[in-house]
């Protein structure tokens, strides 16, 4: 295993910017996850470390080596695809053998590596198999044990989970993550579910439109967004468009005046995440306290999402523990809603706002 | 929903005897007795069989057919794979087009098929005399050979693109990224998953140059026949079983051909 090392990395398509000038390091041994809504740039990233994209401009270095002009089958990089790409016309133990043979691997040694390959991906006795007698979640453990048998310097991930059903992926996830510690194997996943990227990561990149939006731990881009689009896409928030007028002070589009921790100043926008907001009289004494009409109700089982319009323009939604005893709102209710003043996240509004394309 | 059901069985085991029922006569005859078919046959007799073997145009035919539709099914090899896979894997412009402008030859008619070979084969004659080269082409088997790729080429394209649908080249991927080579990955990965489609392809455009007259009529030379060319020529001098059993010898020929070719492959798996 080795550290991976992306400078300045950017892919242009004609006028069309694919990718600008990503740099991320990956260290030795580390579970990193690029996430982004579609064509934000995360699988053409993958790619290019994969070596089927040529970048137009920066540089990849894998360990010692510098891999940025390296055609794929000198990388020694180990994918797994979205859609397993088993080899069809090969059994389970040929597909794990196809890389060692490349490697001229001596024979005795080929059949040990598959046979340690098949026990990780818990497939012993899998082996005289074709892929398509497997289900789908069986092929994407050969996938992954085919990639692990080359010992490759980094582990690549191209939405390895996307293919399998809710209750299996989250499974494999746990599986995939202990693996990954237990060997440590350093490896870049691309997902654009967020849970997955989640629970699966050891830091995260959100992607958008090509760029790189923030890179750090899932505490980090919850709690500390380093924008607006990170806001609203790690974790769920409601926005309120306004500005800010003096320090501290922001006055929403619909009159409602909210103290803030910031110092911004002109146009912003107000984010709040929904656990964070008080109701009734938890609301008594915290830093913004409003009075609101209760909207909408939605049971969810642990907790319940309660949607309060403060006026005209503004809604909030607060969710709040299932707890024994609580008197659920109903609609129509009048209600105090609040959140103390670090619990409000301000972004400026720039000219052309940092919002993503789908 | 019974009524419904019998009527599609019925439907389906109609159409396979109407198929058969030819196939069930010709056999039938090859073994009658009498010269001149007649119904009852007054006996049965294997002669039939016996007078092939005697005849000389059937068995230089027989040659010849086989040597065309090899080497032509050789060649529409050749040329059909690499057609699609640029068809299957590649992008560009007029794709589409080109996909179906292969297919030609399996709508165009064999007389305008011939027609216009024979013509391309006197206009390239010409060219040669040009050159002051004067290499015979009208008649020669090279020409008669590369008349037949024709017949061919539509039928590789078709089932090895065929069986290249569903694959969208991340197996390739795969293959590279675990260390080999693009050549390599043609060898050890892309040819082995269309397989089927080679053979079944090969299959078939043996079976359509082998039975193929219609074209073939225009680009025989002289003392050159297939085995097609000889039996109408039999027929103009007379209807004995000779013919029948000709018949049945090819039906033969073609079955065991894709009763090979079926445990390799399932055909209608295919096709």
């Amino acid at each position: 295993m080795a550290e991976l090392k992306l400078s300045g990395l950017a892919k242009h398509y004609g006028e069309v910017v694919a990718v600008r000038e990503v740099s991320i390091d990956v260290a030795d041994g580390e579970f990193l996850v690029l996430l982004g809504p579609s064509g934000c740039g995360k699988t053409t990233t993958l790619r290019m470390v994969a070596g089927f994209i040529r970048p137009t401009k920066g540089r990849i270095d894998l360990g010692p080596r510098d891999i940025t002009t390296l055609p794929p089958w000198k990388r020694n990089t180990g994918l797994v695809f979205q859609s397993y790409a088993l080899f069809p016309h090969l059994t389970v133990a040929q597909n794990v053998a196809f890389g060692l043979e490349m490697r001229k691997t001596p024979r005795a040694e080929i059949e040990t590596r598959v046979e340690e390959a098949l026990k990780l991906a818990r497939l012993g006795g899998y082996g005289a198999r074709l892929p398509r007698e497997m289900s789908g979640g069986q092929q994407q453990r050969v996938a992954l044990a085919r990639a692990l048998a080359i010992r490759p310097d980094v582990l690549l991930l191209d939405e390895p989970l996307s293919n399998l059903d809710a209750k299996l992926r989250t499974e494999v996830r746990v599986e995939i993550r202990e693996l990954q510690k237990k060997l440590g194997l350093t490896t870049m996943m691309v997902t654009h579910d967020q849970e997955e990227a989640l629970t699966m990561a050891d830091r995260l990149v959100v992607m958008s439109d090509g760029e790189v939006r923030q890179i750090g731990t899932q505490r980090d881009l919850y709690e500390r967004p380093a924008d607006r689009f990170v806001a609203g896409f790690v974790g769920r928030s409601t926005a309120i468009e306004g500005r800010m007028e003096g320090a501290g002070r922001f006055v929403s589009d619909g009159g409602l005046v909210v103290s803030a921790a910031s110092a911004a100043t002109g146009p912003a926008t107000l984010t709040l995440r929904p656990e964070r907001l008080r109701l009734g009289g938890d609301a008594d004494g915290l830093g913004n306290a409003f009075k609101g009409k209760v909207e909408f109700v939605s049971y969810l089982g642990s907790a319940i999402d309660v949607h309060v319009r403060l006026n005209a323009a503004d809604h909030v939604v607060a969710q709040i523990a299932n707890r024994d005893g609580l008197a659920e709102p109903v609609v129509g209710d009048e209600i105090a809603v609040g959140w103390p003043v670090e619990a409000g996240l301000i972004f400026e509004r720039k000219a052309a706002p940092g919002t993503a394309r789908a | 929903m019974t009524l419904r059901r019998f009527a599609l069985d019925a439907a389906a085991i109609g159409s396979l005897g109407f198929i058969l029922l030819p196939l069930f006569f010709v056999i039938w005859l090859a073994f009658f007795r009498d010269e001149i078919p007649t119904f009852p046959p007054s006996g049965y007799t294997l002669a039939w069989f016996r007078a092939i073997a005697d005849n000389q145009s059937f068995l230089s035919g027989l040659i010849t057919s086989v040597q065309v539709a090899v080497t032509a099914t050789l060649l529409g090899l050749a040329l059909g794979v690499p057609a699609a896979l640029a068809i299957a894997r590649r992008k560009f412009t007029g794709q589409a087009a080109i996909a179906t402008w292969l297919l030609l030859p399996l709508v165009v008619p064999g007389v305008v098929l011939g027609t216009a070979s024979y013509v391309t084969h006197v206009e390239a004659e010409i060219l040669t005399y040009g050159a002051g080269l004067e290499i015979p082409i009208i008649g020669s088997l090279a020409a008669l050979i590369a008349a037949h790729v024709l017949l061919v080429i539509p039928w590789t394209v078709r089932l090895v693109t065929a069986s290249l649908a569903g694959s969208d080249g991340t197996i390739e991927e795969a293959a590279q990224n675990l260390g080999a080579t693009p050549w390599v990955t043609f060898w050890r990965v892309t040819l082995p998953s269309i397989r089927p489609g080679i053979v079944a392809g090969a299959l078939f455009g043996f079976v359509s140059s082998f039975g193929n007259l219609e074209m073939s009529l225009f680009l025989v030379g002289p003392g050159r026949t297939t085995l097609p060319i000889a039996i109408l020529q039999y027929l103009e001098w007379k209807i004995d079983p000779t013919i029948a059993a000709v018949s049945v010898l090819q039906i033969a020929l073609i079955a065991a051909l894709l009763l090979i070719t079926d445990r390799y492959v399932k055909l209608a798996r295919v096709v």
